[in-house]
């Protein structure tokens, strides 16, 4: 890239402007998604192979790795532009190495769009979203954040450039900062870190502190197992949170920036600095900004793996060069933040949307979801759904419309049991609540939280015991242990969740957890710990049933908690002669009986690893697995011993 | 002695019905003990800005508020506090019982046998270790007598973080410091060497602010 003049940024964008359209008009191009949940499905193989046999053949194709357009179960994607076959690009999923000669002879050397491998045809919104028709889930989503995630080359600034990026900058620093404030207040944007306070109060709290400097922290810390939407946003397109970041510290008057990160993502630490050299090269970061009088930098930060660094103080704390633990508030960050300054703490989606409202307008935002929950909300689905990735709805699209019509419902024909929401500290919602609108009040009022995004769809082969188990487990690993609650707290509630998924305990226990989760949510130190509750009492208020079969029945209705289960081999569907499971049991554990030839499980020996329910041909389907354990004893006298 | 000239701004509040006139900025916790008004606290020390806020035990109601932690918020005009609100005592019960299952109760042999702040308040706060919790896993770690003054038993620590701030704010050492996170979350030296091999003075601050036994000086303190 040719080295610009600062403040000639008009002259540079014309110029990417005219590279684009004539690579998206006449170019033939080759773009795959390279992010790191592409890279893990495979794509730098299939870029790879890509790449040689391009080479090989001697086409005029140009390859653009992209970030990630949200359909992970399509991973490794491939879009191809062939504008001579007189097609629409075509996208076209999972490509792994071995699709990509198939692809190469036909979509880039000739006009036969294979279409066996495709999974649509490319379209454009007005705004130049890209959509794909064939699709039902785009008739549902509306792309703000991930705008151009998975359709640009993240590390070229002048893709960013060419669909308008950093016109929003040049316009907002003309501009006084309250106006950039109140088209904020206007929006009615609530953070997009999971607790949904009002963006615009803080910062005008920030701004009228007098008090220099000021702070911009941008919070990447996502620390959410199962949550990948900053991750995503930051990889595929980092410039859109950069230009947000520098639009706040213009409205706040800040002069200094912090991206803090995960170290566990290298790819966007790496993608982060290249973005942030290519934002001062062009002069929209550093020194005397687009040659106005405004000097804002950012640095970026890597966290070292704690979970409880996500919460804002701890950050702070962590940023300072302390102990990453959060502190009490108020005072709050904007008052009393970074080193003492006041300082706005927002997370990677909301500096993204910021931008998109200084481009479109407070009133454009604000007409989109719903009246006090206003704009999207990214999710990243995962679990039991057909089609698990990056979803971005209208906030106040029910769980329905994104389990069923997003994500194409639960697989295998199973039955839908409840919804996760917010992370680890979110809620788990049953069938209820399916109907229930998506936005910041909807959701805490039944229990959940909005959280990052992390959404996780759980049918009936899973134990809300168990899960609410999983969680607090994580929970407690990860509370940072500085006050009572948050470090005896926790661990008190994960050993009795221990002792219920092993069916020990009763109904007092039953009411000490409940009783024990209230204390927690309501006296922690931070938000964080006292959120820790929210697994259990959701699933407490949801399947309160499920807990009593374990402790009352010592029974998991779900079959999942090992202590509670045995295997049984049904005399009825046994093959006999087929001897799959008495061959691969590792303990030996299964004997076959020499006069009938019908298989049986020795309690005493067997270790409940499953072998043999897996390997017992679909066909006969002849191991089960029975609770309470006992039960196996009735269906032995049953079938006469 | 002479008046000060300018006085600090003051506010007025009520706390359990009694109206009590409080410096601006002063914590709950400090006015109401000013006014002979008993809130349990442990880990609270007056100058310490932000406040620990780690032992939970001074939770009060606020109304219109709802549950605080005395220690750390400030007075204001017109505000009306309960000490004795439902939810606040059950929260600073639970709080305490879970301290008290988590420590070892040796208290017959212990050093700091008739002095521990921890003991007398759960005494006045008639809380007792809990029956109906399940045991918590603590490994016991040997007792650290390599000081020649001071002898560190990590065993009976509570986290309550006083020491780390004395010794950083008033002393300007920080031989020790909080590492590991939940509940696995411990006071030791750096690279977790004896406490004698340490940039320990001996000053002994830590062990007057320390509320139990996990922070004694030598020959019975």
């Amino acid at each position: 890239m040719k080295k610009q003049v600062k403040g000639n940024l008009n002259d540079l964008r014309q110029g990417a402007h005219n590279t684009w359209e004539e690579l998206e008009t006449s170019a033939l191009t080759v773009r795959i998604g390279t992010p790191t949940c592409g890279r893990a499905a495979g794509s730098l193989d299939t870029l790879q192979t890509f790449r040689e046999r391009i080479a090989k053949e001697g086409a005029e194709a140009h390859l653009i790795e992209v970030g990630c357009m949200g359909l992970c179960f399509a991973e490794p994607l491939v879009m191809i532009n062939n504008p001579e076959s007189g097609l629409p690009p075509i996208l076209y999923g999972p490509i792994t190495y071995e699709h990509v000669q198939r692809l190469v002879e036909g979509f880039v050397l000739g006009d036969d769009p294979c279409l066996e491998l495709a999974l649509g045809t490319v379209e454009f919104k007005e705004d130049g979203t890209p959509y794909i028709p064939e699709m039902p889930r785009f008739e549902i989503e509306e792309r703000l954040i991930l705008r151009n995630c998975g359709y640009i080359d993240p590390l070229n600034i002048e893709h960013y450039l060419a669909r308008g990026g950093y016109l929003t900058l040049q316009q907002v620093l003309q501009t006084e900062p309250e106006k950039v404030v109140s088209e904020v207040e206007q929006a009615r944007l609530r953070g997009r870190g999971g607790a949904g306070f009002p963006t615009a109060t803080k910062w005008k709290l920030c701004r009228q502190m007098e008090k220099e400097p000021k702070y911009i922290i941008c919070n990447a810390d996502e620390g959410d197992p199962g949550a990948f939407m900053d991750r995503v946003v930051l990889e595929s397109d980092p410039h859109s949170v950069i230009e947000g970041m520098v639009i706040a510290a213009h409205a706040i008057g800040a002069s200094r920036g912090f991206v803090y990160t995960r170290a566990e993502y290298p790819l966007v630490m790496e993608r982060l600095k290249v973005a942030l050299a290519q934002a001062r090269e062009i002069g929209v970061l550093g020194d005397a900004i687009l040659g106005s009088g405004f000097n804002f930098d950012i640095e970026l930060v890597g966290g070292a793996g704690a979970f409880a660094c996500g919460e804002e103080t701890a950050m702070i704390a962590s940023i300072e060069g302390q102990r990453g633990m959060p502190r009490p508030r108020p005072p709050y960050p904007a008052v009393y933040g970074l080193f003492g300054e006041p300082t706005v703490v927002d997370n990677v989606k909301t500096f993204a949307l910021v931008q998109r409202i200084l481009e479109q307008g407070g009133e454009w935002f604000s007409r989109i979801g719903t009246p006090n929950s206003t704009g999207t909300a990214v999710f990243a689905l995962a679990g039991r759904v057909e089609q698990i990735g990056l979803v971005e709805v209208p906030m106040g699209t029910t769980l329905r419309e994104v389990i069923y019509d997003v994500g194409g419902g639960i697989p295998e024909g199973r039955q839908f049991k409840a919804v996760q929401i917010g992370g680890p500290a979110g809620g788990c919602l049953s069938e209820s609540s399916l109907d229930l609108p998506v936005d910041y009040d909807s959701l805490k009022e039944a229990g959940a939280i909005m959280g990052s995004g992390g959404m996780v769809v759980l049918d009936e082969s899973n134990c809300m015991v168990e899960t609410a188990r999983f969680f607090v487990d994580f929970l407690a690993r990860e509370c940072c242990g500085k006050c009572t609650m948050g470090r005896l707290g926790v661990k008190q509630m994960l050993l009795i969740l221990a002792d219920f998924v092993k069916g020990e305990g009763d109904e007092e226990d039953l009411d000490l957890l409940e009783k024990l989760a209230e204390d927690i949510g309501q006296g922690c130190l931070c938000h964080l710990g006292g959120s820790a509750a929210n697994p259990v009492l959701t699933t407490l208020r949801y399947f309160r049933d499920e807990y009593e079969a374990h402790v009352k029945e010592k029974r998991c209705p779900a079959l999942v908690c090992k202590e509670l289960i045995t295997y049984y081999v049904v005399p009825e569907k046994c093959e006999r002669a087929c001897d799959h499971c008495v061959l691969t049991c590792p303990t030996e554990a299964i004997v076959t009986d020499e006069r009938t030839r019908l298989k049986k499980v020795l309690q005493d020996k067997c270790v409940k690893c499953g072998t043999c329910l897996d390997v017992c041909p679909p066909e006969y389907s002849a191991v089960i697995k029975v609770s309470p354990p006992e039960k196996v004893k009735e269906l032995e006298e049953a079938a006469g011993g | 002695m002479a008046e000060p000239v300018t006085e600090k701004a003051t506010v007025e509040l009520t706390i359990d019905g009694k109206r009590v006139r409080a410096e601006q900025g002063e914590k709950i916790l400090w006015a109401a003990l000013a006014e002979g008004i008993a809130i349990p606290h442990l880990c609270a020390i007056k100058e310490a800005e932000p406040p620990l806020g780690t032992c939970r035990l001074c939770l009060v109601e606020v109304e219109g508020q709802g549950v605080v932690a005395s220690c750390v918020e400030s007075v204001r005009e017109g505000m009306v506090v309960h000490t004795d609100g439902e939810r606040a005592v059950a929260l600073r019960r639970r709080a305490m019982e879970l301290l008290l299952a988590d420590h070892p109760l040796e208290c017959k042999d212990c050093p700091k046998k008739g002095k521990c702040d921890f003991l007398q308040l759960s005494i006045a706060m008639k809380v007792k270790r809990p029956k109906n919790y399940r045991p918590f896993p603590r490994e016991e770690l040997p007792v650290d007598a390599s000081h020649p003054r001071i002898i560190f038993d990590p065993n009976k620590c509570i986290r309550c973080g006083r020491c780390v701030w004395v010794c950083k704010e008033r002393v300007g050492e920080v031989p020790f410091d909080f590492i590991q996170k939940g509940y696995e979350m411990r006071l030791t030296t750096f690279m977790d060497k004896p406490l004698g091999e340490s940039d320990c003075t001996g000053c002994g601050e830590c062990v007057e602010v320390c509320p139990v036994a996990a922070l004694c000086f030598k020959e019975g303190g």
